[in-house]
């Protein structure tokens, strides 16, 4: 037998070990199946370890998310909330002009239906200062073709009458004032009555005589005989009757929501306007000076 | 042969260090288990070669080729048995059998206490072993593979430097 000397007996073993696993690699490569069976004891063996690992490298790593790791957490929590009081204030914002733009879209609506009426939209910029009159002010004012005594509406109803125009703004006195008033009358009887304010949110109606038939809930309209406003536009519903020395005393409810008003319309011009007549006959010849007019401009 | 004994040749003064019983599969078992865990839970940690380094280590400090590439061969072969039914069997056998042979051979002319000389060394042989890997794939299984990337320069550096502490705690397991 041949003697290796000691100094190459490592070389002659690494050449062995290589060679063996050279063969084992050519083994597997011809025959997929090979070298299965040591997998299957060595990932048998480590597993359970491999397994423990894991778990405490979980368990290492929550503690350390959760626990250790705050500083960043705050800095993120800190973060979020910034972030979501941004939100909830764009969200506000965001809620605010959709309501706006479902009002001014509620405006325009009414203004297409009475396109024959010369009228102008304005903004409510202000209230009255004191407690003394029941105002409001207006973004627009003289430049805008706005008048004294015109009148302010809502697609809801009645709102007051212009008491003030200044070049840029103007002041609108509304019905609920005591100073205010409105030519009205019933929708279903018909009877005529002013309807004036009391410096309280119900108005009043005067004038209406005991004998006549009124009910809870009816409608109270413009009768146009203020030559102020249209005649049909809605002024409130009867609210609460009680009998009087000579005439009831009829409390009315405003149509218009009088205490949070945003937008309005202001009515250019001071000739008695019928609405329904303009609204109802596109043929029919008007029968006041207002829709004898040519048709108005309707501007923003 | 319980105790550090040195090897005198011409004018080297190389010192071989034994180690407490088990520690050897312990620290061996241990490399794998975590090689095979943390990148679960910690991705970048997949740059680290565990079995790689506690190779170089054993290799470094037992200065016997023939120990050094049995204990490779053995640490490469669980590699491969626990990386997956795509690394064939002798895939990283081969190139730790040989990085221990190497390790040994070296630790046997060189001093490899120093922290500079050690991350030096298990930097190179990173480079080395991965080059073993790529040869291996390119000649025996016909699966190119580049030679080289920036990602293998990092790894290197990285190994090494993970080298450099780790060693410091093996050299905890040693007999006085």
């Amino acid at each position: 037998m041949v003697a290796i000397p000691s100094r190459h007996k490592s070389l002659v073993l690494l050449a062995g070990v290589i060679v063996l696993q050279v063969l084992m690699l050519a083994v597997q490569i011809k025959r997929d199946s090979e070298g299965r069976l040591i997998r299957a004891w060595t990932v048998g063996a480590v597993s359970p370890f491999e397994r423990a690992g894991s778990y405490g490298f979980g368990s290492i790593r929550d503690a350390w998310r959760h626990y250790l790791a705050l500083r960043n957490t705050a800095k993120e929590n800190e973060q979020i909330r910034h972030e979501n009081d941004a939100l909830k204030l764009q969200i506000s914002q965001l809620q605010g002009r959709a309501a706006e733009a479902d009002r001014l879209a509620v405006l325009l609506n009414f203004r297409q239906a009475h396109a024959e009426v010369p009228m102008i939209a304005a903004r409510v910029i202000g209230a009255g200062a004191g407690t003394a009159s029941l105002t409001i002010e207006l973004d627009r004012g003289e430049r805008d073709g706005i008048r004294k005594n015109m009148g302010v509406i809502t697609p809801d109803g009645v709102v007051g009458k212009v008491v003030e125009a200044y070049p840029n703004a103007s002041q609108v006195l509304l019905l609920t004032d005591k100073d205010s008033g409105v030519g009205a009358m019933l929708a279903d009887s018909r009877i005529q009555s002013p309807v004036g304010g009391q410096g309280e949110p119900l108005l009043a109606m005067k004038y209406v005589p005991n004998d006549d038939a009124v009910s809870v809930g009816e409608q109270v309209t413009t009768s146009g005989m203020d030559r102020i406003f249209p005649r049909d536009l809605p002024v409130g519903t009867v609210a609460e009757i009680k009998s009087g020395n000579p005439f009831k005393q009829i409390r009315i409810k405003p149509a218009a929501h009088l205490e949070r008003l945003e937008e309005v319309l202001v009515l250019l011009s001071l000739r008695p306007l019928d609405m329904r007549k303009e609204e109802n006959s596109g043929d029919a010849q008007p029968s006041t000076p207002g829709a004898a007019s040519p048709p108005p401009t309707v501007r923003r | 042969m319980n105790y550090a004994f040195e090897i005198r040749g011409g004018e080297s003064h190389i010192e071989v260090h034994k180690f407490r019983a088990g520690a050897i599969i312990i620290a061996t078992l241990l490399a794998l288990v975590i090689q095979a865990s943390f990148p679960i839970h910690f991705a970048k940690a997949a740059v680290l070669d565990l079995p790689l380094i506690v190779t170089i280590y054993f290799g470094l400090s037992r200065r016997n080729p023939s120990t050094g590439l049995l204990l490779g061969m053995l640490i490469g072969l669980l590699q491969d048995s626990l990386s997956g039914p795509t690394v064939p069997l002798g895939l990283y056998g081969i190139a730790k059998t040989i990085i221990g042979y190497l390790a040994s051979s070296i630790g046997g002319r060189l001093d490899t206490e120093h922290p500079a000389a050690r991350f030096a060394l298990t930097g190179a042989f990173f480079v080395a072993h991965q080059g073993l890997i790529v040869l291996t794939r390119r000649i025996l299984l016909a699966q190119p593979e580049p030679w080289f990337n920036m990602h293998l320069v990092v790894a290197a550096l990285v190994n090494g430097l993970v080298a450099v502490f780790l060693f410091l705690l093996l050299d905890r397991l040693r007999r006085n």
